[in-house]
């Protein structure tokens, strides 16, 4: 009925369509996955439920907060609202420090614990993450 | 002085804008390419040039009376690096963008002889509006050249983490490869105004898309080594935005690079390599926009100002409508010659490639964009980590891999597949081979055994071709094999790094099954502008075997920031690595120590890639 030439290039182009629309479902499919919320403290304080899922804390690191050992360094992050203990064991970016905006990456033990698997590098003394920043401009 | 010169210099390069637009439309009905256009466009990259030693000098010259330097820079910075400072920050970098694209203009004019009048004369006019634009952007939002008055003493300081050898030529680099693809973007469509997308067109163009890759390939290179020791990491690819966006272009790049392979032998898959031309340029906007405006969170996220990404973006999407435009309207669809081929061919495998080029470049594009999105859409704060890269890249590496072992051994149009029997026996190898290194390994072994032996395959395939093929399709052979060092590099790195983090105090010892660490003590040094604390440790392991490691804390003077230092012993077969870090007011350092096996060979490889890339970019043509 249709030339060779016609029925190749419906082919090709059905062939195109799915695969664009099977990479597109793989892709939303992953992220649904893997996305990693941001909180502040204030955040954590209205949840209704703790789930499993790897969340970033951001705030700022409580005066005289700071407390290490070998193994664990334990801090407080704060939005001047509600604070958060923190412990992690990993290593301490440069610019760590107490009164400085942080952003840690890890798990919630519960709505007041939250153990960090990572914390965030800077790159500028000045700079606060944004997520930071409107955390605590909402304040 | 030098600020003053800078400033009228950039005025008058913009006015010459004008002077060659005016000009090349003059031009345009006669037959041979006016000179007063060649001197025109000299005379603006002359100007542009001139602009930016203008900007240059007053870094040097510590002249706080211009705005850019005072915010980034210091007396007590070296000189290397108040003048890297130059193009270390958003106004500089800029102006570096112009300059280059006046030069690649100007280089294009002048290595262009052999091509119709007409498509140089549109091909600048192209690049002459986005030369305006920047111009624009540059003059209004961002001038590097502000005064400010009173005079300040003293400079606010250069970001210490900027001052380092690879970053002070990263920048430079990468951004001949970022603007390099704007005259691909000119030139594509310069060639559908005038109707001259053909062979001979492809095989011009490829001479710039390969310096634009190259140049985007040691870039990335140079800012992944930097992140490698200067971050204190030990990663050497984190998959953040602002890696992501030099990524992108890169994937655009390659894809585009293989196409016109194609087209350089047939008229198909013309209308393609004009989207794909057009997308590449857009990527490296997308990017520019992407790390100027600041919407995106990332570890390299400078201080930054939304009124220019509103320039940013609105001047993007004038070049994609008009570019859409022009597409939509001068394009003729390629004439129906014979442009059929048979399933087994360069082409299909070529076609393959770039399926999984586009498949990789959507998910670094999704993976980037997504979050800002959802933050428009629902003020949800989110990132999206590794994981999703990884999962969602890593499994099609295997098929590409194949692909990229057999799709080189198909000729053109029709192709039997010789040597079957061989292409079998190296599966099984390189199948064996993997086998029994996983085995030996704590890891998942399907997966790994599948990941390594695609590796492995490309890996022994190319090699073997380096001895039986000579040096026929040298640049192509040698790009594959790189890139299965490359990938092989990272697969066992990932596999067999290992990695000590606890907190020490000074004569402390840290102690496992394996080794010890002592912490014998800091010394102090003061540099120029920053006081060093060194530290010492001595590394004990079970064999013996003992090494002293001294990795550095760096407290800047101004601005008042630490940095660390990683200290690295390379070999060929790993990287010991070592970074120390204070907590404030605390007497504990944290200390971090990883064994990165085959590291050097990450970098290696990388550069293999770009070697391939000059030697195809000095070869006369691609043979078969």
């Amino acid at each position: 009925m249709y030339g060779r030439k016609v029925k190749l290039r419906f082919f090709f182009i059905i062939l195109v369509l799915i695969t664009l629309i099977l990479s597109v479902f793989l892709i939303l499919k992953s992220l649904e996955e893997n996305v990693v919320y941001f909180k502040s403290p204030s955040d954590i304080r209205t949840l209704s439920e703790t789930n499993k899922n790897k969340i970033r804390v951001g705030g700022m690191v409580k005066k005289n907060s700071i407390s290490i050992k070998e193994k664990k360094l334990n801090f407080i992050i704060t939005d001047f609202e509600n604070e958060i203990n923190v412990s992690y064991s990993g290593a301490v970016p440069n610019l760590f420090s107490e009164g400085k905006g942080v952003v840690a990456e890890g798990y919630l033990k519960d709505k007041s614990f939250f153990l960090a698997t990572k914390i965030l590098a800077k790159h500028d003394e000045n700079y606060m993450p944004p997520e930071v920043k409107a955390a605590l401009e909402e304040k | 002085m030098a600020s003053l010169i800078g400033y009228y210099s950039l005025i008058i390069g913009f006015s010459i804008s004008f002077l060659i637009i005016f000009f090349s439309i003059k031009n345009l009905s006669k037959s041979k390419l006016d000179n007063k256009i060649i001197f025109s466009v000299f005379f603006q990259f002359f100007f542009v040039s001139l602009s930016f030693l203008g900007l240059v000098q007053s870094f040097i010259t510590s002249d706080f009376s211009n705005e850019t330097v005072f915010n980034h820079s210091h007396t007590t910075v070296p000189t290397f690096y108040k003048i890297s400072g130059a193009w270390g920050n958003h106004e500089g970098s800029l102006l570096l963008w112009l300059l280059v694209l006046t030069l690649f203009i100007f280089l294009f004019l002048l290595r262009s002889n052999d091509q119709p009048k007409k498509y140089r004369i549109f091909t600048l006019l192209f690049q002459q509006i986005i030369i305006v634009g920047f111009f624009v952007f540059l003059i209004k939002t961002s001038s590097p050249f502000n005064y400010i008055f009173p005079i300040p003493k003293e400079g606010l300081g250069l970001n210490p983490i900027l001052q380092d050898p690879a970053l002070a030529i990263h920048p430079p680099i990468l951004y001949l490869g970022y603007v390099g693809s704007s005259i691909i973007f000119s030139s594509a469509l310069a060639a559908v105004v005038t109707n001259y997308i053909s062979s001979s067109w492809a095989r011009h163009i490829k001479k710039w898309i390969l310096t634009s890759w190259i140049f985007l390939t040691l870039g990335i290179l140079l800012g992944s080594i930097w992140a490698y020791y200067e971050l204190g990491w030990g990663g050497f690819w984190f998959w953040d935005p602002v890696e992501n966006v030099s990524l992108m272009p890169w994937l655009a790049l390659i894809t585009l690079l293989h196409c016109t392979l194609v087209l350089e032998k047939k008229q198909i898959l013309t209308s393609w390599v004009v989207i794909l031309s057009i997308a590449t340029f857009t990527l490296s906007m997308c990017g520019t926009f992407l790390v100027r405006s600041g919407i995106l969170n990332s570890v390299h996220t400078f201080a930054n100002d939304p009124e220019r990404g509103l320039f940013i973006l609105i001047f993007l999407f004038i070049l994609v409508f008009l570019s859409i435009f022009i597409f939509l309207f001068f394009y003729k669809s390629e004439k129906t010659t014979t442009n059929s081929f048979f399933w087994l061919s360069k082409e299909t495998s070529i076609l393959i490639n770039n399926w999984f080029m586009m498949y990789f470049l959507s998910v670094v594009l999704i993976g980037t964009t997504y979050p800002i999105f959802l933050e428009v859409l629902s003020s949800e704060k989110i990132s999206v980590g590794p994981p999703f890269y990884n999962k969602l890249i890593i499994p099609f590496l295997v098929p590409f891999l194949l692909a990229m072992a057999i799709g080189p051994k198909l000729k053109w149009i029709k192709s039997e597949l010789e040597n079957k029997l061989n292409l079998i026996l190296f599966l099984i190898i390189s199948l064996l081979l993997s086998t029994f290194i996983i085995r030996n390994l704590d890891i998942n072994f399907l997966i790994n055994t599948i990941l390594v032996t695609s590796a492995f395959y490309l890996f022994l395939i190319t090699l073997k071709d380096f001895f039986s093929k000579k040096f026929k399709n040298l640049s192509q052979n040698l790009a594959h094999f790189g890139f299965s060092l490359l990938i092989l590099s990272i697969l066992f790195n990932n596999f067999l790094s290992t990695e000590i983090i606890t907190n020490l105090k000074i004569n402390e010892t840290y102690e496992d099954g394996a080794l010890k660490i002592n912490f014998e003590g800091i010394e102090q040094k003061n540099e120029q502008n920053f006081k060093a604390i060194i530290g010492k440790f001595v590394i004990e392991h079970n064999g013996g075997q003992t090494d002293i490691m001294q990795p550095e804390l760096r407290i800047y003077n101004q601005p008042n920031i630490i940095t660390s230092e990683a200290d690295i012993k390379t070999t060929l077969y790993k990287d010991k690595f070592m970074t120390m870090n204070s907590v404030q007011n605390q007497e504990y350092f944290n200390i971090r120590y990883q064994v990165k096996p085959f590291m050097i060979w990450i970098w290696l490889s990388t550069f293999l890639i770009s070697l391939s890339g000059m030697i195809g970019f000095f070869k006369k043509r691609y043979e078969n």
